[in-house]
């Protein structure tokens, strides 16, 4: 089945001892797909194979019906219109940062419109180094240098952008900051991107898709709300199972920024200027209690009224309950065993949920 | 024939050296370059045998090395046989031909380590960037690897002019001692002292040895102004 947007492949690379074998995958090349796996997984070896990077890379790539690798024959790298971020930016340190951006612009196939002077010093201000240009590389932060990496790869007008751990070597708030860039960007530009991270934070905010990986292979591709549902789900960490809510953000009454989510309103003590229409919110299963009645005299703000949908027991006397808010989103919520019992909680009964503590994922 | 300080000096000897060492520089690095870069992205095993051979010329005595030139270059041996089918004319040895080909083996090292190391250092992630950024083999060689390679050719280049400048033992075997032909400056000094012409050998070696510092200054200035060292 061809489609205009679809990748489609199979992909092995065998690098000494590691042997990548990817099993046949579809891919929907839009938003944002994270390749999530352990260190050692083979997102990396992955990502160079589809881009090319790799001489010995064998099996089928098809990339909206052009084919970019039958058996051991590869399209070029540079034949493949991507734009690829690295972890450490790879800049060329004998040019400044215009000479860098404009690496790509003189080299723009003859088809293909260059950049004209406004679009160059939007991109260049939207990433925001503009007044940066005539630095020599070497002088530049790590974010800084990213900046340019991805200002660079935009500017050889890519139809595909693949990133492959660009936050990994930066301070956390370069990192916060960067995401936000790279969320913009990608809305902006509307380019589907492939993006490596280990780090469930990133994924939990910027994910459309993530394709899990471990020992080489491709384990499944899933939304992330279908990644979340599970309550084993690779994304949850030493902090348990987590909810990611969407919702829409309004402007701050009393200190407290509300975020509307169908009927309900859950309040954040958030105070940075707002851009997005839509926003994630992250809330830790085990920061959701579970109460029979609605409580009124309580310190905690967000409570609302909940169905559960299933009851998951954990090890250790734990009980995962999945609840379905009124606007059909779903919501962890970890109590103790002893707990679940006393309330007798079962299927399709109404419970309050109460959350002590949200997060804006970041 | 110049005279300085009374002595009658024959300086032909001087410009033969400079020039052979000059053709033979740029020899090398025209050749070099693609030998040392196919070696620098190597991974198999054969690259212990190359790196082998090309180191080769550097523990051999250069003697051994012309004698076996010597043999190749056989007026009536199969290699000149090739070349003059391509329209060669004259022979190999004791021509100065038959010198630059010597000497482009015998500093054959002191042009490909210096190049392979610097292309070894340049890291891989900069040419993968250069290709996604659509720019072709060749193109991501000359604007990426040379210009970050450029101690690397300075001192390949260096090594080889000096090397070819000094060079001895070859030059005997495959060039002998024709002047004006092939009459080096350092046999031409060999000769002087065993004539007992010292006052010649005199001049000419303080002239080689002036030059020699002269031009070892300029590149170590060089260096300094590309902010590197040598070495």
């Amino acid at each position: 089945m061809k489609h205009k947007r679809m990748m489609h492949g199979n992909l092995r690379l065998r690098l000494g001892d590691f042997e990548l074998d990817s099993g046949d995958f579809s891919l929907k090349l839009e938003g944002v797909t994270v390749l999530f796996g352990r260190s050692g997984s083979g997102k990396s070896t992955l990502l160079r194979a589809i881009s090319g990077l790799d001489k010995r890379t064998e099996g089928s790539l098809n990339v909206k019906g052009q084919v970019w690798q039958e058996g051991k024959r590869r399209a070029s790298p540079q034949s493949r219109n991507i734009g690829f971020v690295f972890q450490d930016a790879a800049l060329f340190p004998h040019m400044t940062v215009r000479q860098n951006l404009m690496y790509g612009l003189k080299r723009l196939p003859k088809g293909v419109a260059p950049f004209s002077d406004d679009e160059f010093s939007e991109i260049v201000s939207r990433v925001g180094i503009a007044d940066k240009l005539d630095r020599a590389v070497t002088f530049l932060s790590g974010g800084e240098r990213q900046r340019v990496a991805i200002a660079r790869a935009l500017l050889s007008r890519p139809q595909l952008l693949c990133m492959d751990e660009p936050l990994s070597a930066l301070d956390w708030r370069s990192k916060a900051e960067l995401l936000s860039l790279i969320e913009e960007v990608v809305a902006a530009y509307r380019l589907p991107v492939l993006y490596i991270t280990h780090a469930p934070a990133e994924v939990e905010r910027l994910a459309d898709r993530i394709m899990f990986m471990s020992r080489g292979r491709i384990e499944t591709i899933e939304t992330l709300q279908e990644a979340l549902a599970r309550p084993d789900s690779p994304l949850f960490d030493e902090q348990g199972a987590v909810s990611v809510l969407e919702g829409q953000p309004q402007p701050i009454e009393a200190g407290l920024r509300p975020i509307v989510m169908g009927e309900d309103s859950l309040w954040l003590p958030d105070v940075s200027e707002l851009k997005k229409e839509t926003v994630r919110v992250r809330v830790l299963a085990r920061d959701v209690s579970l109460a029979l009645s609605d409580p009124q005299d309580l310190s905690i703000i967000n409570h609302f009224k909940t169905t559960i949908s299933e009851l998951i027991p954990q090890g250790e006397h734990r009980t995962l309950v999945r609840l379905q808010m009124a606007d059909g989103q779903k919501l962890f919520a970890e109590v103790t065993a002893h707990s679940a019992q006393r309330l007798n909680l079962h299927i399709g009964q109404s419970v309050y949920a109460l959350i002590k503590s949200v997060a804006m994922t970041e | 024939m110049l005279e300085i300080f009374g002595t009658q000096v024959n300086l032909d000897p001087i410009w033969l050296t400079l020039e052979v060492a000059a053709i033979t520089t740029v020899v090398l690095i025209l050749l070099g370059t693609p030998l040392a870069w196919w070696m620098a992205q190597m991974r198999s095993s054969n690259k212990v045998l190359l790196e082998a051979l090309v180191a080769l010329p550097l523990v051999l005595p250069p003697t051994v090395l012309g004698f076996y030139l010597l043999i190749v270059f056989n007026p009536n041996g199969p290699v000149t046989d090739f070349l003059r089918f391509f329209g060669f004319e004259g022979q190999l040895t004791f021509s100065k031909t038959g010198l630059v080909i010597g000497s482009v083996f015998y500093s054959l090292p002191f042009a490909v380590q210096p190049l392979m190391h610097a292309f070894e250092a340049i890291p891989h992630r900069l040419l993968d960037a250069a290709a996604t950024l659509r720019a072709g083999v060749l193109d991501r060689f000359f604007s990426i690897v040379v210009p970050l390679s450029q101690r690397g050719f300075l001192v390949a280049a260096t090594l080889t002019f000096a090397h070819t400048v000094g060079e001895f033992g070859v030059v005997l075997m495959v060039g002998g001692n024709i002047p004006g032909e092939t009459r080096m400056v350092s046999i031409d000094i060999f000769d002087h002292v065993e004539s007992l012409e010292y006052d010649q050998a005199h001049i000419l070696s303080a002239i080689m040895l002036v030059f020699s510092l002269m031009v070892l200054m300029l590149v170590y200035g060089l260096n300094r102004r590309f902010g590197v060292k040598v070495g």
